[in-house]
């Protein structure tokens, strides 16, 4: 065999493997979304969002109480996490710049964002729920939010870096102060850019169970009173998997499967805005 | 008026952002201060005593520790040639349709909650390990696999996207000088791309080792070490998640904030050697 053969068959060797070893992940991949559909779908009914949960055996249970402190716990800390997160990019980007303290937040921000999820929970059990001496949704949405910080931040610095610095001389040159010209200016500007990193902002927490196992712990009744432990769809899909019920496990895939679609919904539509704004 | 404004505008934005450095700060305060029961009762022999009997009031975190490194190892092990595998395929031999499509797909199942991997290996994992390797198919390997396929998606992607800096005529320069496909990855797009693939790999792995809803439904909770890997098993986040809420001595509860102040440092360091050792090129706008 040649120089030439060995190489050509080394080449097709491998990149056979390659594909092959492709078709493994995305088949796996695939295996779990499957599945995750054929259950979810199987799981459905209207129950689902009008019934909040059951003992177990009880045929009509629903999963009302964790679609809502679920869109409560997530809500409040979108609520607090998106504009401290987009004024905290808006000094990074505008005033800090390149400087040490600018560059020192950003490097925590990114170590933040890959950091164990379920530390955070610890640490607001501490700072939370032993003064309050239990469980509550505010406990949740503060873990939550301290999650959602640093996405927020680094990706609305990351947008308010792109919008060209002509624009921002152009209003400086009409003679705006620069708040002016970053709150009616430099945000326009970046306008697609911050809402897609506040969806994937949002997609990213409202996955999260770790960090709310102990703090907004569980609820297996509807409870909409912040102070008081709440259930979430993560951690409901957790309990009733784990459970050895058919019913509650079938409750579980629903859940999974209706938070699975919000996030990906959020993730298409965070896409759809950065294209669209790229096309134009 | 418009310079007050311009100042607390300022000023705001500056608080907040310096506010994301006291947080980290107030977390590791916090853990330290909640972990100062067991530092003082265990010292250094915390982290190399195998025994974890709360009903003893002993608690040793080797097992846990060995957990989280060996699980993670074995994701790592498993994970690594297939992103390789798929990183490859998407930057070098699908045609462009495939790619864009397999490529997203891949970035949305990246974004997939983890507790979702969780439940999908206790129900049609677990008993797929049971009948090949026996036992109760909740075990050490088992997580191993879960987290495997779980870091999967954000590995293949970052891999890729890695491998897709290649300048193109670096690779059109290689093609005409005769080489093949394998030829050009191996001579110019793995060394051109070397620390970006590096990195992203060691993010992957302080993601990974951090992981708790992927493992917890599939490793047992059981504090000792085995060498049998089919064995259950727990992990630092393992640990957390099931036995937080229990806690009912200051010791126990004290122990498992010193589990947490462990398992961030770890990452911690992980992530730093990742983005500041590899990534750091990457960074440069």
């Amino acid at each position: 065999m040649t120089h030439t053969q060995k190489r050509v068959l080394l080449n097709n060797i491998i990149m056979t493997l390659s594909t092959i070893s492709a078709i493994i992940g995305i088949g796996f991949l695939f295996w779990i979304l499957g599945i995750l559909v054929i259950n979810g779908v199987d799981a459905l009914s209207w129950n689902i969002f009008t019934q909040e949960g059951a003992p177990p055996g009880y045929e009509d249970g629903g999963l009302k109480h964790a679609l809502i402190g679920q869109l409560m716990i997530v809500g409040v800390a979108t609520f607090f996490g998106v504009p401290f997160g987009i004024l905290a990019g808006t000094y990074l980007s505008e005033y800090g710049q390149k400087s040490k303290l600018a560059e020192t937040i950003r490097d925590v921000s990114d170590i933040m964002m890959s950091a164990p999820s379920i530390v955070i929970g610890a640490f607001v059990y501490a700072i939370v729920v032993v003064p309050m001496g239990h469980f509550s949704g505010w406990a949740g949405s503060i873990a939550l939010t301290i999650i959602m910080l640093p996405i927020i931040l680094r990706t609305t610095d990351d947008m308010l870096q792109l919008v060209p610095s002509t624009l921002r001389e152009a209003a400086f040159a009409l003679g705006a102060p620069k708040y002016k010209v970053i709150t009616q200016v430099v945000y326009r500007g970046a306008k697609a850019g911050i809402f897609t990193g506040i969806l994937l902002g949002i997609a990213r927490v409202a996955g999260e169970t770790a960090p709310l196992l102990f703090t907004s712990f569980n609820d297996n009744f509807l409870n909409t009173d912040m102070m008081e432990p709440m259930a979430s769809l993560t951690v409901t899909m957790y309990n009733y998997a784990t459970s050895p019920y058919e019913d509650w496990q079938r409750l579980g895939w629903a859940a999974a499967f209706i938070l699975s679609m919000f996030i990906l919904t959020l993730n298409i539509l965070g896409r759809i805005f950065i294209m669209k704004k790229r096309e134009k | 008026m418009n310079a007050i404004l311009d100042k607390l505008f300022l000023n705001t934005t500056k608080f907040i952002a310096i506010a994301v450095l006291l947080i980290v700060a107030w977390i590791f305060s916090t853990l330290i201060e909640h972990s100062m029961v067991s530092l003082e009762a265990f010292g250094f022999s915390f982290v190399t005593e195998s025994k974890w009997a709360p009903n003893l009031e002993k608690f040793g975190a080797l097992p846990a520790i060995y957990g989280s490194v060996v699980s993670t190892f074995l994701a790592m092990l498993l994970a690594i040639p297939i992103a390789i595998g798929i990183a490859i395929f998407l930057s070098e031999l699908a045609p462009p349709k495939l790619k864009s499509l397999v490529g997203v797909s891949i970035e949305l199942l990246a974004a997939i909650p983890s507790v979702i991997y969780g439940m999908w290996g206790l129900f049609y994992f677990v008993p797929i390990i049971r009948d090949i390797f026996g036992g109760i198919g909740i075990s050490m390997l088992t997580a191993g696999i879960v987290l495997s396929i779980m870091i999967l998606p954000f590995m293949a992607a970052v891999t890729r996207d890695a491998m897709n800096t290649t300048p193109d005529i670096l690779k059109e320069s290689a093609y005409a000088l005769g080489g093949t496909r394998w030829d050009i990855i191996k001579d110019i797009v793995i060394p051109y791309a070397k620390a970006g693939i590096i990195g992203s790999f060691i993010l992957a792995l302080g993601r990974a080792i951090g992981e708790t809803m992927a493992v917890t439904f599939v490793m047992g909770n059981v504090h000792k070490i085995s060498l049998d890997l089919t064995a259950p098993a727990t992990s630092i986040p393992v640990t957390l998640a099931n036995e937080f809420t229990e806690a009912d001595t200051d010791l126990y509860y004290s122990s498992l904030f010193e589990l947490s102040l462990i398992l961030l440092i770890i990452s911690f360091t992980i992530i730093s050697v990742a983005k500041f050792y590899f990534l750091r090129r990457k960074r440069s706008f």
